[in-house]
C-alpha cells in the first residue's frame, strides 16, 4: 500500500486553523481530533494545548470529563450497549456481562488485546422500542439477547479470520 | 445616606464594601469554616462549608452571595449544622486518615474543622484504597490520598502564577486533581514556587522534606556542616513558636541552629551583598551600552524556570548572576575548603529558605563542581521548625546569639532581598553610591505590597525606569506590555510569590491577613538597625574581593547560564508510517516556541514537498514537543543534523543533499 504521508496530522493542522486556534473552541476541536484518530493520543493533546495557548492540564481535564472522549485507542468494532431505562429494565446488563465474559473485558479494560473490539455502555440511544439495543459500528441491533449478541460476535470474528476461543 | 445594614443571626451588621456575604459574616466575628475560600483567588463555591440561609433565597454558599441592604441571614440552623457536619464526615470517609504520621498534622484545616464541628464518629464507610504519593519533584510532595478537591491549588497555580500545572480530571466519584496525563508534578511545567502548598488545607501538598538527610550530615563527625539562612526566614520561623508574623527572632534562630549541631551559622544576606555588587555592575554596564535591557533579576528560581519555559527569547535579558543562595554555596565551598584544608566533599552547605523552588535550584547541574553540589541540602522554614521541635529545643526561651563571621556579616541591603522590591532597592542604593558620590538615597516607593510597582529614579544625569512585580501572572502581563512597546523599563525585578520571599511556599501559613506585610516590615526594620545599608560598604565583602577573588574567579563563582527548557516530558509523534530502510529521518519541533515561529506552516510545506516528490518511502517523519532549542526555532533535525531558524529552503537543501548520495 502506498504510504500517504501524515494525512492525519495534516487534518490536525487543518482543524486547528479552521477554528482559528481559538481556545474557546476546545471541545469541538477535540471532537474533530477524535474523529481522525478514533481516540485522543497524548501527543495530539500536547499539540492542541500548544496551539491554543492553554495549559495541558486543562485540555486533559476537559478530555477526561466528558465520556464522549477516550484517551485509549478503540477497537475496530465499537460495541455500545444501551443501558437507558427501557433497555435496563429489559435486562441489558445480562448482555453486558455475557460480552465482558466472552471478550475478557471489565470495568478497567474496555478494548480486547487484539484491538478488534471495544465495549461501552451508553445512557440512552433513543431506540427504546427496540430495547434492549446494541449498536456495533453505528448499526443498531434491536431486541437483543445474550445469545443473539454472541452470534454477531462470532460472525465478526469469522469475517476477520480470528478463531473463536 | 443611611448605613446599609444586614441582619446576621439577629445581630445588625454594617455593610461596607464586603465583596461577598462570607466576608461580612466574618466581620461579624463568626468563623464560618471554609476549605476553598481565599480572598486573593477567584471564588469557587466548591466546598459548601459556608452555606447559610438567606431570607428569600433559601440555602446559599455565602462566599458567592452578594450582600444587600436589609438582608436577613441565619448561619446556625439545625439544617445548616447537619449539612456541614455531613460534608465533613463525607470528606473524612474518603480521606486517608493517617493523621499521626502526616506532616500537616496540627495545622490541617480538615482536622481543625472536624473538631470545630464536634465530629466524633464518621457514619460512612471508610475508603481504604489510596493512590501512591507523587515523589517526582524535588521541591513538592503531592499525596492525592489526602486531597479534599477544594481546587485551591488549581486556582492559585492558574490565576496567580499563570502556569496551570494542576486541574480537575475525570468526573463524579472519580474526580481528582491531577497534572497533565497524571504525570508527576516534577515531569511537567511546575516552577516549584510552592504557592499550592500555601493554600492546600490538608496534607495533599507539602514541601519535599530533606530533614533526614540533614540529620545524617549533622551526625557525621567527618563533615563540616555550615548553614546559611535566607532573610525571609528570620521574620517567620517564630510563628511556629508563638511569635507574631514579622517579629524578629534572628538571635533565637541562630542559637537553635547551633544546638542542632551546625558547625557554623552564616547568613545568606552576606551573599546577597555580593549579588547586589555583581548585578549592579552588570546593570550599569548594560545601561551604559544600552544593550540587553530591560535587565531582569534572577534571584528567584521559580521565575528563572518560568522564563526558561515561557520566554526563551528573554533569557539574554536575565541577569547572569546566580541567586544569593548559590553565590553563598560556591563562594563558601571555595574559601572554606582552602581555609580548613578540607576537601570540598567534606564541607556540607545547608540552606534554610522560605522557598521550595530553592530545592530545585540547588540541584541544577550547573551549580556543582565535579558532581559535588554548591549547596547540598535546602530546608524550608517549615522543615527547620520540624527539626527544632524534633530536637526538643525550647525556641522561645533561647537567649539570642550572633551569626558566625565572616559569612554572617551583611549590610541592610542584603536583608531586604526577602521582600518584593528589596532587590531593586538594594541595587539602586549601590548604583546611587557608584554614580553620585556621597549621596545616600532611600527608595521607599518600592516597598508597598502590590503586585506591580513602577518608578522612575534620577541618579545624577541618568533616569532609570524600574518595575517590580511579584506573582508570575503579574509578570506575564507586564512582559506582554513591554513586548508590545507600551511600557519601557531598564530594570525589572520579578519574584514568583506575591510580596516576595516573605510569602514563599516554604513559609508558615498564617491566618493573619497582614502576615506578609508584617514580615516585610520586620526586614526593613532589621535594615534600619544595621550599621551599613549599601552592599559595597560591607567590609568583609571588600576584603574578599581584594584578597581572594580575581575577576575571573568572581565570574566563575557568581555567574551562571540559563537553558531553554521544555514544559512537559512527552514522546515523539510519528507523522508517517515507519520505513525501516529509509535513509532520511526528519524530526520537526512543534513545541510552543517553534510553533509560535511558524513550525506548523513549515511542516505543511515539507509534507507537501515530500508528497510532490514522491519520496514518502525514503523518509521517517516525526514531531517532537520541544527539543529545548527554543531561542533558535523553528528547529528541524534531519538525520543527525540540527537546522536552526529553519526555513523550507534550508530543509529541502539538506534533504536533497542526502538524497543525491542515495543510490537510486
Amino acid at each position: 500500500m502506498e504510504d500517504i504521508i501524515t494525512a492525519k496530522f495534516d487534518k490536525v493542522c487543518e482543524i486547528l486553523d479552521k477554528h482559528e486556534r481559538n481556545p474557546h473552541h476546545l471541545i469541538p476541536i477535540l471532537q474533530e481530533m477524535q474523529e481522525e484518530y478514533s481516540y485522543l493520543p497524548e501527543e495530539i493533546m500536547t499539540y492542541v494545548s500548544t496551539a491554543l495557548g492553554i495549559p495541558p492540564s486543562s485540555v486533559y481535564g476537559v478530555a477526561t470529563f466528558y465520556s464522549h472522549f477516550t484517551l485509549e485507542p478503540k477497537g475496530k468494532y465499537l460495541i455500545r450497549i444501551c443501558d437507558g431505562t427501557a433497555c435496563h429494565v429489559k435486562k441489558s446488563e445480562d448482555i453486558l456481562k455475557a460480552l465482558e465474559k466472552k471478550l475478557g473485558l471489565g470495568k478497567n479494560k474496555k478494548t480486547t488485546d487484539d484491538g478488534l473490539f471495544t465495549l461501552e455502555t451508553v445512557a440512552c440511544l433513543g431506540a427504546c422500542s427496540l430495547a434492549p439495543a446494541v449498536v456495533i459500528n453505528g448499526e443498531v441491533h434491536g431486541l437483543m439477547t445474550p445469545d443473539k449478541t454472541m452470534e454477531i460476535i462470532n460472525e465478526i470474528r469469522k469475517q476477520e479470520g480470528v478463531e473463536n476461543v | 445616606m443611611a448605613d446599609k445594614i444586614a441582619l446576621i443571626d439577629g445581630i445588625e451588621v454594617k455593610i461596607d464594601n464586603e465583596p461577598n456575604l462570607l466576608e461580612l459574616i466574618r466581620k461579624a466575628k463568626i468563623d464560618l469554616p471554609t476549605f476553598c475560600y481565599h480572598s486573593e483567588i477567584s471564588v469557587a463555591g466548591a466546598c459548601r462549608m459556608c452555606m447559610v440561609e438567606v431570607e428569600g433565597q433559601g440555602i446559599v454558599p455565602s462566599c458567592s452571595t452578594r450582600v444587600f441592604d436589609g438582608m436577613k441571614v441565619k448561619t446556625n440552623t439545625k439544617q445548616l449544622r447537619d449539612m456541614r457536619k455531613m460534608i465533613v464526615e463525607l470528606m473524612l470517609a474518603s480521606h486517608d486518615q493517617s493523621c499521626t504520621t502526616c506532616p500537616k498534622s496540627g495545622t490541617c484545616k480538615l482536622q481543625r474543622i472536624a473538631k470545630q464541628m464536634g465530629i466524633v464518629k464518621v457514619r460512612f464507610k471508610q475508603r481504604t484504597e489510596f493512590p501512591e504519593p507523587d515523589m517526582s519533584s524535588c521541591s513538592i510532595y503531592r499525596d492525592s490520598a489526602k486531597c479534599v478537591l477544594c481546587g485551591d491549588c488549581v486556582r492559585v497555580c492558574k490565576e496567580i502564577q499563570s502556569v496551570g500545572v494542576l486541574d480537575f480530571a475525570n468526573r463524579g466519584a472519580d474526580a481528582k486533581v491531577a497534572p497533565y496525563f497524571n504525570k508527576g508534578i516534577g515531569e511537567v511545567e511546575c516552577v516549584n514556587c510552592g504557592q499550592c502548598i500555601k493554600v492546600c488545607p490538608v496534607g495533599a501538598l507539602i514541601p519535599r522534606y530533606q530533614t533526614n538527610e540533614v540529620w545524617n550530615a549533622l551526625l557525621d563527625t567527618d563533615k563540616h556542616v555550615v548553614v546559611q539562612i535566607a532573610p525571609a526566614v528570620r521574620v517567620a520561623i517564630g510563628e511556629y513558636f508563638g511569635f507574631k508574623p514579622g517579629e524578629l527572632t534572628t538571635g533565637q534562630m541562630v542559637a537553635a541552629l547551633r544546638r542542632l549541631g551546625f558547625d557554623k551559622v552564616y547568613d545568606t544576606s552576606f551573599a546577597a551583598d555580593f549579588t547586589v555588587i555583581e548585578e549592579g555592575k552588570e546593570f550599569l554596564d548594560r545601561f551604559a551600552k544600552g544593550e540587553k535591557l530591560p535587565q531582569f533579576t534572577s534571584c528567584c528560581p521559580a521565575w528563572v524556570k518560568y522564563a526558561e519555559q515561557y520566554y526563551p527569547d528573554l533569557l539574554g535579558n536575565l541577569s547572569s548572576c546566580k541567586s544569593p543562595q548559590q553565590m553563598f554555596g560556591s563562594l563558601s565551598k571555595e574559601l572554606l575548603s582552602k581555609d580548613l584544608g578540607m576537601p570540598r566533599e567534606n564541607i556540607i552547605v545547608v540552606s534554610i529558605m522560605p522557598c521550595t523552588a530553592k530545592k530545585f535550584e540547588s540541584q541544577r547541574p550547573e551549580h556543582s563542581v565535579d558532581g559535588n553540589p554548591d549547596v547540598d541540602f535546602v530546608l524550608t522554614t517549615q522543615e527547620l521548625s520540624v527539626m527544632i521541635k524534633e530536637r526538643g529545643i525550647k525556641f522561645s526561651e533561647l537567649d539570642p546569639e550572633e551569626f558566625d563571621m565572616p559569612f554572617g556579616f551583611k549590610s541592610g541591603a542584603g536583608v531586604i532581598f526577602g521582600s518584593s522590591g528589596g532587590v531593586s532597592e538594594a541595587v539602586l542604593r549601590f548604583a546611587a553610591a557608584s554614580l553620585v558620590k556621597g549621596v545616600k538615597l532611600e527608595f521607599t516607593q518600592l516597598r508597598a505590597l502590590q503586585g506591580v510597582k513602577t518608578t522612575e529614579v534620577k541618579l545624577g544625569d541618568l533616569k532609570l525606569r524600574l518595575a517590580v512585580v511579584s506573582g508570575l501572572a503579574n509578570a506575564k502581563r507586564l512582559i506582554e506590555k513591554v513586548r508590545k512597546g507600551e511600557e519601557h523599563y531598564d530594570l525589572i525585578e520579578v519574584m514568583a510569590c506575591c510580596g516576595g520571599c516573605v510569602n514563599g511556599g516554604g513559609q508558615p501559613v498564617s491566618e493573619k491577613k497582614s502576615a506578609v506585610t508584617d514580615r516585610a516590615m520586620g526586614l526593613y526594620k532589621t535594615d534600619s538597625q544595621l550599621e551599613y545599608h549599601s552592599s559595597e560598604e560591607n567590609p568583609y565583602l571588600q576584603k574578599i574581593y581584594a584578597d581572594e577573588l580575581t575577576e575571573e574567579l568572581a565570574h566563575k563563582l557568581f555567574h551562571t547560564k540559563y537553558k531553554n527548557r521544555r514544559r512537559i516530558t512527552s514522546d515523539e509523534l510519528a507523522l508517517s508510517s515507519k520505513h525501516d530502510e529509509a535513509p532520511i529521518s526528519i524530526s520537526i519541533c512543534l513545541g510552543s516556541s517553534c510553533f509560535a515561529r511558524g513550525a506548523q506552516e513549515l511542516y505543511s510545506q515539507l509534507a507537501q514537498y515530500v508528497r510532490d516528490k514522491g519520496i514518502e518511502s525514503n523518509i521517517n517523519f516525526t514531531a517532537s514537543f520541544c527539543t529545548e532549542q527554543c531561542s533558535k526555532g523553528p528547529a528541524v533535525k534531519i538525520n543527525d543534523k540540527y537546522l536552526y531558524h529553519c526555513t523550507f529552503e534550508k530543509a529541502v537543501e539538506e534533504i536533497e543533499k542526502i538524497l543525491s548520495k542515495v543510490p537510486a
